[in-house]
């Protein structure tokens, strides 16, 4: 289940499925082989089932071009950017100094960011679970370093196994950072979390473990968990992580899902951003279960 | 021998020139009984495949040094870099991305593997022994190598698979069976790897009771002892060494086993062990080193060095990684080559 094991296969589903929808397309027009051109799209676990959907559909309108999508986590798309194998990564947080300045030295170009999304971090716990409201300071205390909750009584809430099992991700994904950003400020996490190696894996065990609390991307919610709803301060109003609460900034763990490229993007590359935050674009990023960038586009 | 005498004489010349394939033959082979052609393909095929064979042999030598060279070469800027052994062996805190303070202690991976390969032990030691024992002694010989195929089917089972059940079956079932608070953990790892490593002990442990002399069981049974006697009062005794490396090497693979660690672990930085109560808690999720560096190594940035040969802080945790290959490597190295001299010992008993 590590990140190496995780993006083989969807390369190869997608290479597979691009093969297949090749030689279908390809049979009308076989006179005039157009030369395909790849796009080459590397990153965020979070963003990975949106940026698959947009290949699919960009696909729909242009046939000659194919994007080939591969998981793996945000600093893995940055580190290919870096070094000049991929066109696009994705990125569920932003781009560091450093991440740049190695970009710049081994290619050259600064990465530009596109913001094609927003997404919000939902809190996540067993779908038999009372708990209906958390505060940053309870989430902090849960699975800050130093923080002194390690049982659901001492939220008052009376859950099935009380031992407060937290799922985490692994400590270099972009949620990770997210969250140890805005909900712990900056600080480390407890130690002894599980560290899950995906967005999905995250929602999955909490929905077979009923003292679980998780953070994932709010597009991976099953039945078997349930949304916790938020607040920023204690006696703040909680909200919980819906498209309307995302859209005014009202939920406080919303954060753009980002695209980068090497400088001025040329070509394929260009024209795929140039769709994708097009209303047609961004109507797919609602699909996903996700926030379009502008209101009221793509609705 | 036949072939060797017909090169012997040949291969003396031809490595003066540049070896196979090389120059041509010296007109006096002419005057050679079968044929100048023919002598010449069969010296030169003969030579290839010698060589070849040669080449295969000390392959391993060199494969073994060149990965142990690069995996020590990407650690070495962290060894260097003000590498604080004690911080490192000694210290449960395994932060390599903190923004606070960046700290590599891999104190709770090491436990973690511990605690996973003493478990996998206590499940394959007693299965795998008996089993080896049941193939060895009490089985007819039709039961024993229909045993032995499916046994050796076990071992080809690979470990995506097996973290797969760990998953999908064990976990759940662990949760049902002792009320654990989540299914991913040392125990479930512990039976995971412990049925994974029964084959290799199987068949080493069948080796070395099949090795007791035939005599020893004869004049057991002279005595008056049962069948159990013999195995338990003789044939252990006497191939103790055989066993014990059996267990050593089910040791090592499960020292070294990642892939189903790293699904059915939990994947937790944590010690399974404190002062209370029953003092070792097999229920708790843990991170193993193997799997530590198999989730981590992708994400984690290769920086490379700055203008002035240092390292910016971003960069050591991916040579952290290195360096607990390294401590892997000799962990493994060390009880393979323990294993190895128990092995011998028995040779020179005999």
């Amino acid at each position: 289940m590590g990140r190496l094991a995780a993006r083989l296969p969807l390369v190869g589903l997608l290479a597979a499925f691009g093969c297949g929808g090749g030689s279908s397309s390809g049979k009308p027009n076989a006179g005039k082989p157009a030369p395909r051109t790849v796009v080459r799209n590397t990153g965020s676990d979070t963003m990975v089932n949106l940026a698959q959907m947009w290949a699919e559909e960009y696909r729909r309108i242009s046939p000659n071009a194919s994007v080939e999508v591969s998981g793996g986590g945000s600093g893995v798309g940055i580190r290919d950017l870096a070094q000049g194998i991929v066109d696009i990564a994705n990125a569920s947080r932003e781009i560091t100094a450093s991440e740049k300045a190695q970009a710049l030295k081994n290619t050259g170009k600064t990465p530009q960011e596109w913001i094609v999304g927003y997404d919000a971090i939902a809190i996540y716990v067993h779908r038999d679970n009372p708990v209906q409201e958390i505060t940053f300071e309870q989430l902090a205390g849960i699975f800050g370093k130093g923080g002194t909750i390690e049982r659901w009584s001492q939220l008052g809430a009376a859950a099935e196994k009380d031992r407060i099992i937290r799922a985490s991700r692994m400590n270099n994904s972009g949620t990770y950072v997210y969250f140890r950003e805005h909900v712990l400020a900056k600080q480390d996490f407890k130690l002894g979390a599980l560290g899950m190696s995906g967005s999905k894996e995250v929602v999955e065990l909490v929905g077979h473990t009923p003292g679980a609390i998780g953070y994932s991307g709010m597009g991976y919610k099953t039945a078997a968990v349930k949304f916790v709803s938020v607040a920023a301060k204690a006696g703040a109003p909680a909200y919980a992580p819906t498209f309307e609460n995302v859209r005014d900034k009202k939920y406080p763990l919303a954060r753009s899902l980002n695209m980068y490229t090497l400088g001025e993007p040329q070509g394929e590359t260009r024209k795929y951003l140039d769709w994708i935050l097009s209303p047609a674009g961004q109507a797919v990023v609602r699909q996903a279960g996700y926030i379009p960038v502008a209101a009221g586009q793509g609705q | 021998m036949k072939p060797e005498e017909a090169m012997r004489p040949d291969s003396q010349p031809a490595q003066d020139a540049s070896g196979p394939g090389g120059a041509a033959p010296p007109g006096r082979r002419r005057t050679a009984g079968r044929g100048p052609i023919r002598r010449l393909f069969h010296s030169l095929s003969e030579r290839t495949i010698v060589s070849l064979i040669y080449l295969c042999g000390i392959s391993a030598i060199v494969f073994v040094f060149s990965i142990f060279y690069f995996i020590f070469r990407e650690g070495a800027p962290f060894l260097r870099d003000g590498f604080d052994f004690q911080k490192f062996f000694f210290s449960i805190n395994w932060m390599p991305t903190s923004e606070v303070e960046r700290s590599y202690g891999i104190l709770a991976l090491i436990f973690g593997t511990g605690a996973v390969t003493l478990l996998a032990m206590v499940v394959a030691v007693p299965f795998g022994l008996g089993t080896a024992v049941f193939i060895a002694e009490f089985c007819g010989r039709r039961t024993r190598e229909a045993l032995k195929i499916l046994i050796e089917l076990l071992a080809a089972i690979p470990s995506v698979a097996w973290g797969f059940i760990g998953m999908v079956v064990m976990g759940p079932l662990i949760v049902r069976v002792t009320g654990a608070d989540v299914g991913a953990n040392a125990l479930n790892a512990g039976i995971i790897v412990g049925l994974m490593s029964v084959p290799i002990i199987v068949s080493i442990a069948e080796d070395a009771i099949r090795a007791v002399p035939d005599d020893y069981r004869a004049a057991a049974e002279a005595l008056g002892a049962t069948r159990w006697q013999v195995v338990y009062k003789v044939i252990f005794p006497a191939a103790k060494s055989g066993l014990l490396a059996a267990v050593l090497l089910g040791v090592g693979r499960a020292v070294g086993e990642t892939m189903a660690v790293l699904m059915a672990t939990g994947n937790a930085v944590n010690i399974p062990a404190d002062g209370r109560f029953p003092f070792f808690h097999a229920l708790d999720s843990v991170s193993t080193l193997t799997a530590t560096i198999a989730s981590e190594l992708g994400e984690a940035p290769r920086i490379g060095a700055l203008p002035d040969g240092s390292y910016p802080p971003a960069a050591h945790h991916y040579q952290s990684l290195f360096v607990i290959g390294i401590a892997l490597f000799v962990i493994t190295f060390a009880v393979n080559l323990t294993a190895d001299l128990v092995v011998k010992g028995i040779r020179k008993q005999r």
